[in-house]
């Protein structure tokens, strides 16, 4: 008895640890710059637009944190946390924890809408729409292809996802290739490397609700993913419509996804690693272990970026150092648990 | 009746039928074995029982509805359904996985409530596994498993249970302990049971009915001790047995003996080894 009580002390401390990071890291991250801010003026600056409080900052120190700053650090914590949750229900949905939302070919599909609006010399907005009409379009794509009369099965998905992220590649490639050298390429390969440079609240206006909506789909359906990690039959048995169910999530994760890409590139390893870290910290249950991968994912992404931005005076691609950063630490994991990821 | 099972037939798509013609009942705390080769349908047709499986023809009735016309969620309350194995990516502890069998009762968006958590737990505690509740699945062994397995269908708070040979991989002590336990749950809770086994013994020592389904496809249904006879098992399985009564006390148990001697028939003679084929 002793026993169950201190295990649920340590849960709650754990609970508090978990929403209190994400909020810690916000501010934190807003006095990170070249600017000078202090983290009292930074904290005031940001309740000052809901309590009325008399300014001690200065204008310019308003403007960098309101106008520069705050819809980075949004966007940062809005795509890992949303890359996370995605990545987290991906695993449990097919059975496998070293998939990533970007196997069922989204990323590339997005990637390539990007591309070919950076192409024909389109506005962000159309770039931004092509990225995400392209990451949806994969993954119909990936749909039909696996579609047979028994419902598609997990392994024809995968199978198709393949097919579709190695097809948006090729055009990818092909779309590269016919740019211009100058000017285009330069940009697509930069987008496509990933970078929260250039955040705008007009970015987020549009970008946020997907992922909103998305994440809130999952996060409702949290433990009915835990029934759906079983094998089809058992789930089956259980009384749970496991194609339907199936269908959901993917298509919440894909809103997701997509929306990420269109908002700040191809981002890797997040959807990867971070349900592994949630998993060592609260268990596999999804029912907890999703809501810890949104603060975890916010926190961690927002931190890598915080690097990109503010290490050196020229920005790094957040992808180069997602990558570097989640390499070792996966290759750690591997030898921590023997691949049993428990 | 809690189950009924008319005329059923199943086939794979573009093949004959696995079995043709299998009809039975099972009516509240009664207990039926399904017995016959590898291979025969036995599982297949618990699975279509569940409606996991659809059948070619015939029908299920589960308290006289169609199983087909039931909502996916109330097949699930109804019929609690016990699989060969489970294998989960995830090390879910056994608390976890037992809530699992509270999903038909759950709204799409909701989770288990406090109230779930105590039928999860009082399945448990009626397998005696409570000590295992923490204890993630993987690490359990074979017989407790099998415990948590049928604690989650329980979970469901169902009228009939669906077993796949749940004694196979046990050891001794372990299939005593399962069986006494499914035959306690038809008496005091009324549970209808159907089960799959390999132990014609299995079925003589709890079930009141068998059906013996054989590799032709059709199949057998009666009382226990009229179905399993040394005849019938013989033309089932191609094989002599020996049904005979060892006392226990004021019970006598009646076992089957396989005799080797004869085991092959003509068709299935093997030329030189034994393994050769």
């Amino acid at each position: 008895m002793k026993r169950a009580v201190e295990k649920k002390g340590v849960n709650i401390a754990l609970i508090v640890a978990l929403v209190a990071l994400p909020i810690i890291a916000l501010f934190a991250s807003l006095t990170l710059g070249r600017y000078e801010i202090s983290l009292g003026s930074a904290f005031s600056i940001l309740t000052s637009r809901i309590l009325p409080i008399e300014p001690t900052w200065t204008e310019i120190e308003e403007t960098v944190v309101f106008q520069i700053r705050l819809p980075r650090v949004l966007m940062a914590m809005l795509a890992g946390a949303g890359l996370s949750i995605a990545g987290a229900s991906f695993q449990g949905l097919f059975q496998n924890p070293l998939v990533s939302p970007h196997i069922l070919g989204v990323a590339a599909g997005a990637g390539f809408g990007a591309a070919l609006g950076i192409l024909i010399g389109g506005p962000a907005a159309i770039i931004q729409l092509f990225a995400f009409a392209f990451g949806i379009t994969a993954i119909f794509g990936a749909y039909m292809i696996s579609r047979t009369r028994m419902g598609s099965s997990l392994l024809m998905l995968v199978l198709a996802g393949m097919i579709i992220g190695a097809f948006f590649t090729a055009l990818i490639s092909l779309v590269k290739y016919v740019a211009d050298p100058e000017e285009q390429l330069p940009t697509i390969v930069f987008w496509l490397m990933g970078s929260m440079a250039g955040a705008s609240y007009k970015d987020l206006l549009w970008g946020a609700p997907p992922i909103f909506i998305g994440s809130s789909i999952l996060l409702l359906l949290r433990w009915r993913i835990n029934v759906l990690s079983l094998s089809e039959e058992e789930a089956q048995s259980l009384g749970i419509n496991v194609q339907w169910l199936r269908w959901i999530v993917i298509i919440a994760s894909t809103m997701i996804t997509a929306a990420v890409v269109s908002l700040c590139g191809i981002v890797g390893w997040i959807g990867l690693v971070i349900p592994h870290v949630g998993r060592m910290l609260v268990g596999p249950n999804h029912k907890v272990l999703l809501p810890a991968c949104v603060s975890i994912g916010a926190s961690y992404l927002l931190l890598v970026d915080n690097v990109a931005r503010a290490a050196t005076a020229a920005e790094i691609p957040i992808s180069i150092l997602t990558a570097l950063i989640g390499a070792p630490f996966f290759v750690y994991l591997l030898r921590r648990t023997g691949g049993k990821w428990a | 009746m809690i189950i009924e099972v008319k005329n059923a037939e199943f086939g794979y798509d573009g093949r004959g039928s696995v079995f043709e013609d299998v009809g039975f009942s099972v009516g509240e705390g009664e207990i039926l074995s399904i017995l016959g080769p590898n291979g025969c349908g036995k599982t297949t047709l618990l699975k279509c029982i569940n409606a996991l499986l659809k059948l070619r023809k015939g029908e299920v009735l589960i308290e006289g509805k169609r199983v087909n016309s039931l909502r996916k969620s109330d097949v699930g309350k109804k019929i609690g359904y016990v699989p060969q194995s489970h294998g989960s990516t995830f090390p879910y502890s056994v608390l976890e996985i037992v809530l699992m069998g509270r999903a038909p009762h759950l709204g799409l968006f909701s989770s288990p409530s406090a109230k779930d958590v105590e039928i999860a737990k009082e399945a448990i505690e009626m397998l005696g596994i409570s000590h295992l509740m923490n204890r993630p699945y993987s690490q359990t062994s074979g017989g407790e498993a099998q415990l948590v397995l049928i604690a989650r269908a329980l979970a469901a708070e169902p009228i009939a249970l669906l077993l796949d040979e749940p004694t196979s991989h046990l050891d001794l002590k372990n299939q005593m302990v399962i069986l006494s336990f499914l035959e306690k749950l038809g008496e005091n809770e009324g549970i209808a049971i159907i089960m799959t086994t390999h132990f014609p013994d299995h079925a003589l020592s709890i079930s009141h009915k068998a059906l013996l389904l054989s590799n032709k496809g059709n199949g057998m249904v009666g009382n226990t001790g009229d179905v399993i006879t040394e005849d019938n098992l013989r033309d089932i399985f191609g094989l002599d047995v020996r049904i005979i009564s060892v006392k226990d006390g004021e019970n006598s148990i009646k076992t089957v003996v396989p005799l080797r001697k004869g085991s092959f028939d003509r068709k299935q003679k093997l030329k030189g080894g034994i393994y050769n084929s």
